[in-house]
């Protein structure tokens, strides 16, 4: 593939949910890209979207949710578009996905090399005769100790950050072209968290594989990703490479996320938090969705047509009075 | 878990249900003892002066302390000997023996009847929440609760056997015009076929098919309705998500993943089901003038033949422990969890 062709592109979308209580608008004209080789981070508070975003790549969004604009192409598929029949097919071969809380992500009752054997046989990477030698490969490649005795055991014998590895076992198991990991270490304590997140980063390296890191924790983004794409209430409002995201965020939004996620130095009282909570997305909401919470609002903030302004090469910001 | 602790689990599980058989045998010893009615009395007759009654009442051990007539029971017990039913004259154990294949066979194919239509039905409706499937499966499960089960059995003769003359007279388990077929399990469509005989064969399975209907029916509700709300749970599970994203088929994701993780809730409910029929089966059989246990309960009871009574509830609980059981050991078989965090 063309190292200049995006492995996953998602243009202008819109996502809708209908629910009793009215339409919740969780998506609006999200564009994101991710290259060959690359680890972005998709960073945001719970409920701006990060995940749904993730979930529509994959076309396996719930059925409440629907896609009224935009396009996704992943890999040269038109994701939108495609039969059920070449989603599926894509899926687990193309693009792969892991998500948090690994222990209730793997079905309780089936060993877990039977569920990694399962996405082997789906995509034809392993037949009856050895499906067992590559599920124990696979399990391999991801550093479990003592795979042949792990292929037998089931998720509820095995720790968090073991569940962990075995996921990413069979999310690589087929080598996608892109890996989305929907809050991998979220659930799982410190020590474990640094190892996943270090394994995902070398198995990346070492296969050239596209990486999306969703987190809300801006501070690991920054450890791991080269670029980052900051949501909030559903829109992208900020993305840019991580060095020049961190030397100069242009968004207030991504300047306060920054100031309330702890460093290595500085105490704890240099944390500020960000004033108020995410707009209620079944409302009539502003342009800005962040406006209600911003201290630079001024009245032009709510002229329609607000679009994402290129700053700096590469460097996109979606704010009418940015930094 | 390897195999060893899995035979381990199981074996604990057949002990365990020890206990719960000999507390069947004291309740129904004391069950039937606290019945109304003084048996001697009925059957010394009208006639009888106060010194006949006393007479078989001493021959029935009925003049015993309660400790030693239990003793005697249970003596008794060990060697298989139910006591003698003293209104139709024949051993218990023989009689119940006669007459528990034509029961199961009923409830085994009302079961299967009411499997075979719930569990699809009720992935259906899991599946496609809301849909026409959805609905339907509603509207049978309100029915097969709100319907009394006589009600249901007397419904199907008339429409059936009355107005559409298309199923044979409901008197028991083959036309009278056929020859019982050589017994061998006593399931008449089973002796049949092994015998070669369809034309008998057919005759027992028309015989049934109303029975079992009704008797499914009833017990169709609470699976259905388990099997729905076990699998939209399950399907919203995390697990089913990554299966999903794994690009793993349909049916894979429908069968083998969340079908087998929804049989845990729906076996509890089977078992439960299962007793219901214990129960029902009492009434479906008097309607259908069918020859098992449950109508021989009913004439023992009528008549306060408390040693038959005593016999049947006795079968009945050894039957529902063993079901249990049987439930208990599938569970250890399905789920690797068992036995390790209970």
């Amino acid at each position: 593939m063309n190292e200049r062709v995006p492995v996953l592109a998602v243009d202008n979308l819109n996502v809708e949910f209908r629910t009793r209580s009215g339409v919740v608008k969780a998506l609006e004209n999200v564009s994101f890209h991710v290259n060959r080789g690359e680890m972005i981070g998709i960073v945001g508070e719970s409920g701006s979207g990060k995940s749904v975003s993730a979930l529509t790549a994959m076309g396996i969004l719930d059925e409440a949710g629907r896609v009224t604009q935009g396009s996704i192409n992943l890999g040269g598929l038109d994701v939108l578009n495609a039969p059920e029949r070449d989603l599926q097919e894509m899926r687990g071969r193309e693009v792969s996905m892991i998500f948090q809380s690994p222990r209730t992500a793997l079905n309780p009752i089936r060993t877990v090399g039977k569920q990694i054997g399962d996405v082997l046989r789906r995509h034809g990477s392993a037949n009856r005769q050895n499906v067992r030698a590559e599920a124990i490969k696979a399990l391999m490649s991801v550093r479990i100790p003592d795979p042949e005795r792990r292929h037998d055991a089931y998720p509820f014998e095995l720790s968090g950050g073991m569940c962990q590895r075995i996921m990413i076992a069979m999310a690589l198991s087929c080598r996608p072209e892109l890996l989305i990991a929907d809050e991998p270490t979220t659930g799982l304590d410190v020590t474990t968290q640094a190892a996943i997140m270090d394994l995902i980063k070398e198995l990346a390296k070492e296969r050239n594989m596209a990486t999306v890191l969703i987190t809300h924790d801006l501070g690991m983004a920054a450890d791991y990703c080269d670029r980052i794409v900051v949501m909030h209430a559903g829109h992208v409002i900020e993305q840019a490479a991580t060095a020049e995201l961190f030397a100069s965020p242009r968004h207030p939004y991504t300047a306060k996320l920054m100031k309330a996620t702890p460093h290595g130095e500085g105490s704890l009282d240099d944390i500020e938090s960000i004033a108020g909570g995410l707009p209620d997305l079944r409302a009539e909401l502003p342009p800005c969705r962040f406006s209600a919470r911003c201290e630079r609002y001024e009245a032009a903030c709510d002229m329609p047509a607000l679009i994402a302004d290129e700053v700096s090469p590469g460097h996109l910001v979606t704010c009418r009075r940015p930094l | 878990m390897n195999s060893n602790t899995k035979i381990r689990i199981i074996a604990g599980r057949m002990l365990q249900a020890i206990p719960s058989v000999f507390g069947i045998i004291v309740v129904t010893f004391l069950l039937t003892r606290a019945l109304p009615g003084d048996p001697a009395v009925y059957f010394a007759g009208p006639a009888a002066d106060e010194k006949s009654i006393q007479q078989i009442r001493e021959s029935l051990g009925l003049d015993k302390s309660l400790p030693e007539q239990f003793l005697i029971y249970l003596g008794d017990l060990v060697q298989g000997d139910l006591g003698v039913s003293i209104s139709t004259g024949f051993p218990v154990a023989e009689e119940l023996w006669r007459r528990l294949p034509a029961s199961l066979e009923l409830t085994l194919l009302a079961l299967i009847f009411s499997i075979s239509v719930a569990i699809p039905l009720g992935i259906a409706a899991a599946t496609r929440p809301n849909s026409w499937v959805d609905q339907l499966c509603r509207l049978i499960v309100t029915a097969g609760v709100s319907l009394p089960v006589f009600f249901t059995g007397l419904f199907m003769v008339y429409i059936f056997y009355y107005i559409l003359g298309v199923a044979p007279s409901p008197l028991g388990r083959l036309d009278i015009i056929y020859l019982s077929p050589p017994p061998i399990t006593n399931f008449y469509t089973i002796d049949a076929l092994l015998a070669g005989d369809f034309e008998v064969f057919w005759a027992a399975l028309a015989q049934l098919i109303l029975p079992a209907i009704t008797l499914g029916t009833f017990t169709l509700a609470p699976l259905a309705r388990m099997t729905r709300g076990a699998m939209l749970q399950v399907l919203s599970s995390d697990f089913i998500r990554t299966a999903r994203a794994s690009g793993l088929t349909r049916s894979t994701v429908l069968y083998t993943y969340a079908f087998r993780n929804a049989l845990l809730p729906i076996l509890t409910t089977l078992g439960m089901v299962f007793s219901f029929m214990l129960g029902s089966n009492v009434l479906v059989e008097k309607v259908f003038a069918w020859p098992g246990i449950g109508s021989f309960a009913i004439e023992a009871l009528i008549v306060s033949d408390y040693v038959a009574v005593q016999g049947f509830v006795l079968a009945m609980a050894i039957l529902y422990v063993l079901l249990n059981l049987t439930i208990d050991i599938l569970y250890t078989l399905i789920d690797p969890r068992v036995g390790l965090d209970g």
